[in-house]
């Protein structure tokens, strides 16, 4: 350590440029991912335990979900503070759904099962659609309109629940969706790859995806260009609120209960953290949802690193905070860097 | 009270001129905007800086006025050195730069805006009625129609330049800046702003000038610097150099003519508009006519509502009353969607807010209009390699330079901006073309350019309406034109009778006639 910091004092100014170049030619994320690995895997034994690694990327998973669909929401030039309150509200209304269909039913677990799992993701979309309608109709802004609707769904799942966690779903259900395990890892994980992927198909392949980077570009240049503005904007809160809701229903699934305080305020922070980190720019128009992915299991690996160094959990926000403005402000600087021609 | 200010502070003449810069070098990433510049300007000179976009005006301009510092050279201003300049640095010591974007804050005042970082106060509270009697004071010496309570985002594009001007002059400025100062003005307002500079002169304020208008040049310039590829080509006397000269250095080619010579054919109306008013007002029953095969011009000062009308005609701005009909049929819907299918495209005049996503790449803005049509995407699936090799060609007709079409559009200059615009329409088939302001913030060479363009797509038969505040550019360029005044039909010039003289006389046959009414 002391040699490092020798050498890099004397050689002065020019090499601390370099590392400028260097730092914002691979991207920040990265360079911090390793570190942390590196660092926590000399400091404890546990880091890169099967069982961590394992449980590391199921958390990131579900934080990817949602990032996806928060970042979809940015790109476009919106805001989605919802998703925490959705995968409450998804999580409660499939636990119910599915409890009520199998009392009612009574036949094979399966269709159950189905009726449950469309209801929850039915609720996320319902959210997701009228977030949209009102951005898009009523011309107010995505954030306060997700910010009113957080409130609501929070309400609801708080209502239908009265805080109680709701049990009562078939045990297949859990034992299928929630604890079953495929080449040794969870299903989570490859539900959130197959989401990823479907993302970046979407985004890069598609007209949807192209016409949200162009509406977030510049929404006055795309309705010149004969974009229909609305159904683009109304498309990606309901991609949002259906992915946070998909998230409710695989969290309902691991805990085995329908309950109003899964998700919540920490797990939209963090949403957008990852968003950010990734690179998708708040002015819209620019991000990619592969990079946000990863900059959710940066923060996965983040809050599993600092718990096992035993690092105070009111810290831990802090961590968090400082990470995001510096994410934001390497963006901002080599955006300015960036010359005319 | 601009210019008692000058006098106390400028000491006494020395054989030095105001502003001297050597060697001036400025680097960034992968790109040499300057290149050792050198440039002097003396105390009570109009310097103009000529050059085409790209050639480094910006970059300099910037340099002088704090923006970012160079990477090497020497800048001594008034006999000092100037190190580690920031912009109110710079505004302190006398340097007062007038950017074509501008720096003011939409959300407040005209008033607000001129003292903004240099309210008057006493004890923190702001001296309210004392700002206002200065601010008014400046605004009468300056001749503006400019109301100081008026917020800013609810003035137009011109009235936003003057206040800009209005807020380089308040205080003490030794040398002041203007960029495309005219770009957005009448000839009225210009005419005043020229007796403000004269004026400014008289009192020993340098000024630098940046200005593609040879009009200007000829008017106002003691000297005149160009610049090419970031490089000092030569600094000449204005009196003595020629237009053609000026053009020939800029460009480091010769162009005999900017305007080509158009061949006409009319044939069908293509577009009619019988008795049309848009809803903001700014059109009152308006009856136009293009044909394909020939360019209808419209002329008419800022705030005539002659791009309204194009803009109403594409579907932007919501129409109250009357008819469009598109080849003989009428027309039922006006959005943009459904005008790009049935063959119109519409080049805003300001390509930063209506034309183009400036984050993405040259590819995406240039396909944005054309994604619908099966070439391109099949069921919601955008066919990539297809995409690539229809913009890749058409950029290339185009002369993009550099030719990668996968640059994010916000790091062009103008000219190439609007050659990406050019590119969106040839990406579908469109056969009517409204161009509103087409050269406006590009230079000689990319202007020759875009009406080689112009004049392609007539000679193929396709119908052109050009909307421009530029006389000689609609006079040259149009076969019919029509001259719009206070939102309707002034008259309709053909022939012989298209002349700068009728234009103009039109006008005020118009205002006559409404003062009498």
């Amino acid at each position: 350590m002391s040699s490092a910091t020798t050498l890099s004092t004397r050689s002065g100014h020019a090499s601390s440029q370099e590392m400028l170049h260097l730092v914002l030619r691979i991207g920040l994320l990265p360079i911090l991912m390793a570190i942390v690995i590196i660092g926590t895997s000399l400091l404890s034994p546990y880091f890169l335990g099967w069982m961590n690694v394992v449980n590391i990327l199921r958390m990131a998973s579900f934080l990817a979900i949602i990032a996806c669909g928060q970042a979809l929401v940015i790109i476009a030039g919106g805001f989605d503070l919802s998703v925490g309150a959705v995968v409450a509200l998804a999580s409660v209304v499939t636990a119910k759904a599915m409890a009520a269909a199998s009392a009612a039913i009574g036949g094979p677990e399966i269709v159950a099962i189905a009726i449950g799992i469309a209801a929850g993701l039915g609720s996320g979309i319902a959210v997701g659609l009228f977030n949209g309608l009102c951005v898009s109709m009523l011309k107010v802004s995505g954030f306060v309109v997700t910010l009113g609707t957080m409130s609501a769904a929070a309400g609801i799942g708080l209502l239908l629940t009265n805080g109680i966690p709701v049990y009562g779903m078939p045990n297949s259900f859990v034992q299928a969706i929630g604890r079953s395990q495929f080449l040794g890892f969870p299903l989570a994980i490859y539900i959130a790859l197959a989401v990823i992927l479907a993302m970046v198909f979407v985004q890069r392949r598609t007209l949807f995806g192209r016409y949200v980077y162009a509406i977030g570009g510049n929404q006055e240049a795309a309705v010149v260009s004969g974009v229909s503005i609305r159904p683009h904007l109304v498309g990606t809160y309901v991609v949002s609120g259906g992915l946070a809701a998909l998230v409710g229903i695989l969290l309902t699934a691991l805990v085995g209960s329908g309950q109003a305080s899964l998700g919540g305020d920490a797990m939209m922070l963090q949403s957008i953290a990852a968003a950010v980190i990734g690179g998708v720019s708040l002015r819209g128009g620019i991000g990619r949802v592969e990079v946000v992915a990863v900059a959710a299991l940066f923060l996965t690996i983040l809050g599993n690193a600092l718990n096992l160094l035993h690092i105070d959990s009111r810290i831990q926000p802090i961590f968090l905070g400082l990470i995001m403005v510096l994410a934001v402000a390497l963006d901002e600087f080599s955006r300015r860097r960036t010359a005319r021609v | 009270m601009t210019a008692a200010a000058i006098s106390q502070t400028t000491p006494p003449q020395t054989a030095e001129p105001l502003l001297v810069l050597s060697g001036v070098t400025k680097e960034f990433p992968g790109v040499l905007a300057l290149d050792g510049v050198d440039l002097d300007v003396r105390a009570g000179e109009l310097h103009v800086l000529f050059g085409e976009n790209g050639a480094g005006k910006s970059t300099l301009i910037n340099v002088i006025s704090g923006t970012f510092p160079p990477t090497s050279g020497t800048f001594r201003f008034a006999g000092e050195e100037m190190q580690g300049l920031t912009p109110s640095a710079a505004r302190a010591v006398g340097i007062s730069p007038v950017f074509q974007e501008f720096s003011l804050v939409p959300s407040l005042t005209v008033e607000e805006n001129l003292f903004l970082g240099r309210e008057k106060s006493a004890a923190g509270v702001l001296d309210a009625s004392g700002m206002r009697r200065r601010a008014r004071e400046l605004i009468a010496e300056l001749g503006f129609d400019l109301d100081p309570k008026a917020r800013v985002d609810r003035l137009d594009r011109a009235h936003q330049q003057m206040a800009e001007i209005a807020k380089a002059l308040l205080g003490n400025v030794r040398l002041l800046i203007l960029d495309e100062p005219t770009a957005s003005l009448t000839e009225r307002e210009t005419g005043r702003l020229f007796e403000l500079i004269a004026k400014l002169k008289s009192d020993g304020v340098g000024i630098i000038y940046v200005s593609h208008r040879m009009r200007e040049i000829r008017a106002l310039a003691d000297r005149v610097t160009v610049l090419r590829d970031g490089r000092h080509i030569k600094t000449l006397d204005a009196a003595t150099v020629t237009d053609g000269e000026l053009v020939e250095l800029m460009t480091g080619r010769k162009i005999d003519v900017l305007f080509p010579a158009i061949t006409h054919k009319p044939a069908e109306t293509a577009i009619a508009v019988e008795n049309l008013s848009t809803a903001d007002g700014l059109v009152k029953g308006v009856d136009f006519f293009a044909r394909a095969g020939e360019i209808t011009g419209i002329a008419g000062l800022v705030g005539c509502g002659k791009s309204e009308l194009v803009r109403a005609i594409y579907g932007i701005a919501p129409i109250a009353s009357g008819t469009v009909t598109l080849r003989g049929e009428p027309l039922h819907r006006l959005d943009p969607r459904t005008s790009l299918r049935s063959g119109i495209a519409y080049f805003p005049a300001n390509r930063g807010v209506e034309g183009l996503a400036l984050s993405r790449p040259i590819r995406e803005n240039v396909s944005m209009a054309a994604l619908d049509l099966d070439r391109y995407q099949r069921r919601g699936i955008i066919r990539r390699a297809a995409e690539r090799a229809l913009i890749g060609p058409i950029m290339e007709t185009l002369k993009l330079r550099p030719p990668n079409i996968e640059r994010p559009v916000g790091n062009l200059s103008g000219g190439n901006r609007q050659k990406v615009m050019l590119g969106r329409a040839m990406a579908r088939d469109l056969d009517i073309f409204l161009f509103d302001e087409p050269s406006v913030g590009i230079d000689v060479g990319a202007k020759v350019e875009v009406y080689e363009f112009i004049k392609r797509l007539v000679e193929q038969g396709a119908a052109v309406v050009v909307v421009s505040s530029e006389l000689p550019e609609v006079l040259a360029l149009s076969n019919r034109l029509y001259v719009m005044h206070h939102g309707r039909i002034a008259a309709l010039l053909e022939g012989p009778a298209k002349t700068e003289q009728n234009v103009l006389s039109s006008f005020f046959e118009e205002e006559a006639r409404e003062k009498a009414a």
